[in-house]
C-alpha cells in the first residue's frame, strides 16, 4: 500500500469511524472539516512516526505539513528522502 | 416533588383506553412512590405520583379548587407561606397548608399571570372546568420537566416521556434529526426532544388549550392546538453598562447584595416537612450552599458526596475539608468504572436522551445514597457557574474575542493554554487553527459556543443519516427564540444566556439533575437558580463576574468569610467521570456486547459503530471527542432498546395495581 492509501486508511478508521465518504478530496483541510482536533493531530503524528519510521520535530507540527492528505503525503515523502 | 401526567380530549369526549392511568402513572412511579392519585371527567384525565414533602397529610393530588378547577402539580412553590397570607388578605380560604392549594387560589386570583408570583420549581396542569380550558406551566429555568404530544385527538402530557409512551397505542421513536442535534449541541433545542412527535414546554413558558384560541400556533413539535406564552427569561445589562469597570467599593456593595439574595434563596429552600440535606462536590458552589445553611439557620445539616476510585476525578479531600469546616455529618459513595457501567442502562432509561458523557451515572449513585439515609430533599450548587460566570466556555470566548482584535498575535491565542492546560501538549499552530475558526465573526450570536459545537459535531458522524438540515433547523429554532434584547447585551451575557437555555436546561438540570435525583425519589433544590438572585446578578456588570480571567469574582467576594481559603482559591475542577474506560470491566463489556454489535435499523450506523468499538477495544479512545462518540452510541443504542423492544417489560414491572390508585373526589366542604 502506498503512503497515500495508508494515511487515508488510518484517518478513515480512526477519525471517521470507517466512513470513507468525507475523504473525496486530498487537499481538504482535516481541521476545518472537523475530522481531527488538536489532540487528534498528536495521534496522527504518533502514527506517522511508528508506521513510516520518521521522526517529527516540534517545529514541523504545522498545518502545511499535516492538515490534508496531500500535505501529509508530501511531508512523509520529504522526510523519507532526507533520511 | 412528584410526577404528573394526563390526557385531554382536543375535541369531543375523552375515552381512555383500558389501564391508561395505571400505566402512565406506574411507569414513572420512581418520581413519587408515596401515593398515586387520579381524577377524570368527560374531557380530561389527570394523574399524579406523589413524593410527600409539604403537608404530608393534606397535599393529595390531583387537587380541586373552589371554582371547579383541578390541578396536578410537580415541584415546589417556595414562597407559598407569603402567598397564602397575601391571598387570605384578598379573601381566599385555605383548607390545607400546602403549596399545591396556593397554585389553585393564585390562578383564581391572577389567572395565567399567577406563575410570575411563584418563587419555585414547578410543572403543572390545571383544568379550568367552567371555562373548558387547560392551563400548563413550567418554571423559569426548566428545573421541572413537562413533555407534550398530540395523539389520536388527544393532548398527552407528562413529567417524563416514558409516561407518554405508556399511553396505549402511542409509541414515539427516536427522531434522526433530533439525535443529530444532541450529537452536536449536547441537548435538544426546545421545544424539541429526542423523540419524534414529542415536545417539551420550553422553560419560562405557559401553555393553554381552549376553544377559539387567539394568537399563532406554537413552533413544532408542540401540538398546534396549544398557545404558548413566555413569562420569563434571563435578563442582563446592555453592553455598555455590562462592560463598565467596577470600583472596589462598588464591588463590595454589589457583593453584599449578592450575599443577601443568596441567604434568602438558600433559607427559603429549606421549607419542607421532611429533613433537607445538601450535596457537597468539593467546589465553590455547593460549599457555599452548605455554608449558608450552616451560618444562617439552626438546621442540622447532613451532606452527601460522590468520590471516584480514579484519583483524576476524585474530589474527596476537598469534600471532607468543607464538611469538617462547617461540622456537618458527611457521607460519601465511592464510584468506580464498574459502578458506572452497571447502572448505565438504568441511567439512560431515566435520562430519555442520548448522552455524551457517563457523568450522570455517579449522580444516580449519589441520589441513591441520600435516599438510603432517608433524605428526600437535597440542596445543590447547580446554577452558580451560569449565573456568576464560572465556566471555561465564558473564559474561552473572552480570550477569543481578545485575540480576534489582533488575529496575528501569538501570545493572545496562547492564553487558551491557561484555560485548558492539556492544550500545552498540542501543536500551537493547530491550536490556533482550531480555536481560530470563525474568530473574527464576533457578531455571531453563538460566537461563544462555536468551538464546542464544532468539536462535538463529530459525534453526529456516527449516525446513519445526514443531520445537516436538522442542525440548520435547530439553530434557526434557537435563533428565533432569542429575546429581542439579546443583540443589545454584552458578549459575556450572550454566552450566559445561550448556556442557560441550552446546556443548563437541557442537560445539567435534566440528565444530570431531575432524572438522576428522581430516579431515587429525591428532590433537588438549587439556591443559585432563585429568580430574585438572578435579578440581583442581572444588575452586576460582567466585568465584576468574570474579572480578567478570574471566574465568579463577585460571588467569591460575597462568600469569602464563609469558606476555607483552600476551597475559595481552588482552581475550578469540572465535574467529570471516566467515560469509555468505565466499560472495560465485565459489566461494561456485557453492555457493549449487547448494544454495540450489529443492529439493523439503528440510527447509529453499524459500520461506524464497529470501527469505534474496535478503537475502544484496543484501548485507543484518545480524545474527548472519541469518548463522547462512544458514550453517545452506547446510550443511543440503549435508548432504542428501552423505548423499543424493552418497553413492554418496563410497563409490566411498573403498572399500578388498581387498588394502589386513588380516584379523587371533590372535598365535602365545597
Amino acid at each position: 500500500m502506498n503512503v497515500r492509501d495508508k494515511v487515508c486508511e488510518y484517518i478513515i478508521e480512526n477519525f471517521l469511524f470507517g466512513d470513507a465518504e468525507p475523504m473525496a478530496d486530498d487537499t481538504m483541510s482535516l481541521l476545518d472539516e472537523g475530522i481531527i482536533d488538536s489532540v487528534g493531530v498528536m495521534e496522527l503524528v504518533a502514527f506517522l512516526e511508528s508506521d513510516f519510521g520518521i521522526s517529527v520535530g516540534d517545529e514541523e507540527l504545522v498545518p502545511d505539513n499535516l492538515d490534508s492528505v496531500a500535505n501529509l503525503v508530501a511531508f512523509v515523502g520529504r522526510k523519507q528522502a532526507a533520511a | 416533588m412528584c410526577g404528573i401526567c394526563g390526557a385531554f380530549a382536543l375535541d369531543g369526549r375523552l375515552d381512555l383506553p383500558d389501564k391508561t392511568p395505571e400505566r402512565m402513572i406506574g411507569v414513572m412511579r420512581h418520581r413519587g412512590p408515596d401515593e398515586f392519585g387520579a381524577w377524570r371527567d368527560d374531557r380530561v384525565f389527570l394523574g399524579h405520583a406523589r413524593l410527600s414533602i409539604i403537608d404530608l397529610a393534606g397535599g393529595q393530588q390531583p387537587m380541586a379548587g373552589r371554582a371547579d378547577h383541578w390541578l396536578t402539580f410537580n415541584g415546589e412553590i417556595f414562597n407559598y407561606v407569603e402567598l397564602t397570607e397575601e391571598l387570605r388578605a384578598l379573601g381566599h380560604v385555605f383548607r390545607t397548608r400546602c403549596d399545591t392549594e396556593v397554585i389553585l387560589r393564585a390562578y383564581e386570583e391572577w389567572g395565567d399571570a399567577c406563575v410570575e408570583r411563584f418563587n419555585g420549581q414547578f410543572a403543572f396542569a390545571l383544568w379550568d372546568r367552567p371555562r373548558g380550558r387547560l392551563f400548563l406551566a413550567r418554571d423559569r429555568y426548566g428545573i421541572r420537566p413537562l413533555y407534550l404530544a398530540a395523539h389520536d385527538g388527544r393532548l398527552l402530557f407528562a413529567s417524563e416521556i416514558k409516561s407518554l409512551r405508556a399511553y396505549p397505542g402511542f409509541a414515539p421513536a427516536l427522531d434522526p434529526g433530533s439525535v443529530a442535534e444532541v450529537s452536536t449541541y449536547w441537548v435538544n433545542i426546545a421545544p424539541a426532544t429526542a423523540f419524534a412527535g414529542v415536545a417539551q414546554l420550553p422553560p419560562g413558558h405557559t401553555a393553554v388549550v381552549e376553544a377559539n384560541p387567539s394568537g399563532p400556533p406554537p413552533p413544532a413539535p408542540l401540538p398546534p392546538a396549544l398557545r404558548i406564552r413566555r413569562y420569563w427569561h434571563p435578563e442582563f445589562l446592555p453592553a455598555d453598562e455590562d462592560r463598565r469597570r467596577v470600583a472596589p467599593d462598588e464591588a463590595s456593595r454589589l457583593a453584599k447584595d449578592v450575599r443577601e439574595a443568596l441567604v434568602d434563596a438558600a433559607t427559603i429552600r429549606l421549607r419542607a416537612d421532611v429533613p433537607v440535606g445538601a450535596y457537597l462536590s468539593g467546589g465553590l458552589d455547593s460549599s457555599t450552599t452548605a455554608a449558608l445553611i450552616h451560618r444562617y439557620t439552626d438546621h442540622r445539616l447532613k451532606t452527601f458526596s460522590v468520590g471516584f476510585a480514579d484519583r483524576d476525578y476524585d474530589e474527596t479531600d476537598w469534600q471532607y475539608a468543607m464538611a469538617a469546616h462547617i461540622g456537618t455529618e458527611h457521607v460519601t459513595v465511592k464510584v468506580d468504572g464498574d459502578d458506572i457501567a452497571s447502572r448505565f442502562e438504568e441511567v439512560v432509561w431515566l435520562a430519555e436522551t442520548p448522552v455524551l458523557r457517563t457523568a450522570p451515572a455517579p449522580l444516580h449513585a449519589l441520589s441513591g445514597l441520600a435516599r438510603s439515609e432517608d433524605f428526600k430533599v437535597v440542596l445543590t450548587g447547580e446554577g452558580a457557574d451560569e449565573v456568576f460566570v464560572g465556566y471555561n466556555i465564558f473564559r474561552e470566548a473572552k480570550v477569543r474575542r481578545f485575540w480576534a482584535r489582533d488575529p496575528a498575535a501569538r501570545a493572545r491565542s496562547m492564553l487558551l493554554t491557561r484555560l485548558y492546560p492539556y492544550l500545552a501538549q498540542s501543536p500551537p499552530e493547530f491550536l490556533r487553527r482550531f480555536y481560530g475558526q470563525g474568530l473574527e465573526d464576533v457578531d455571531d450570536p453563538f460566537y461563544s459556543h462555536r468551538p464546542r459545537w464544532h468539536n462535538t459535531g463529530a459525534v453526529a458522524k456516527l449516525l446513519a443519516v445526514d443531520g445537516t438540515d436538522a442542525l440548520r433547523s435547530a439553530e434557526e429554532r434557537l435563533a428565533a427564540s432569542l429575546p429581542a434584547e439579546f443583540t443589545a447585551w454584552g458578549p459575556v451575557a450572550r454566552a450566559q444566556y445561550v448556556e442557560m437555555t441550552t446546556f443548563l436546561a437541557g442537560y445539567l438540570l435534566s440528565s444530570q439533575g431531575d432524572r438522576m435525583l428522581m430516579g431515587h425519589s429525591v428532590e433537588g433544590r438549587f439556591p443559585f437558580l432563585d429568580h430574585e438572585l438572578a435579578a440581583v446578578a442581572a444588575r452586576i456588570p460582567a466585568s465584576a463576574k468574570l474579572q480578567s480571567l478570574v471566574e465568579k469574582a463577585i460571588l467569591k467576594e460575597s462568600v469569602a468569610d464563609l469558606l476555607p481559603a483552600s476551597i475559595l482559591n481552588r482552581p475550578k475542577q469540572p465535574y467529570r467521570a471516566p467515560d469509555g474506560a468505565s466499560f472495560a470491566g465485565n459489566a461494561g463489556r456485557d453492555i457493549v456486547a449487547a448494544r454495540l454489535g450489529q443492529h439493523g435499523g439503528s440510527l447509529w450506523d453499524d459500520r461506524r459503530v464497529g470501527a469505534l468499538r474496535r478503537k475502544w477495544e484496543a484501548g485507543k479512545l484518545a480524545s474527548a471527542r472519541d469518548n463522547m462518540a462512544f458514550v453517545a452510541a452506547l446510550s443511543g443504542r440503549i435508548l432504542e432498546h428501552e423505548f423499543g423492544p424493552g418497553f413492554a417489560d418496563r410497563l409490566a414491572s411498573t403498572e399500578l395495581a388498581p387498588q394502589d390508585l386513588v380516584w379523587r373526589e371533590r372535598p365535602r366542604d365545597d
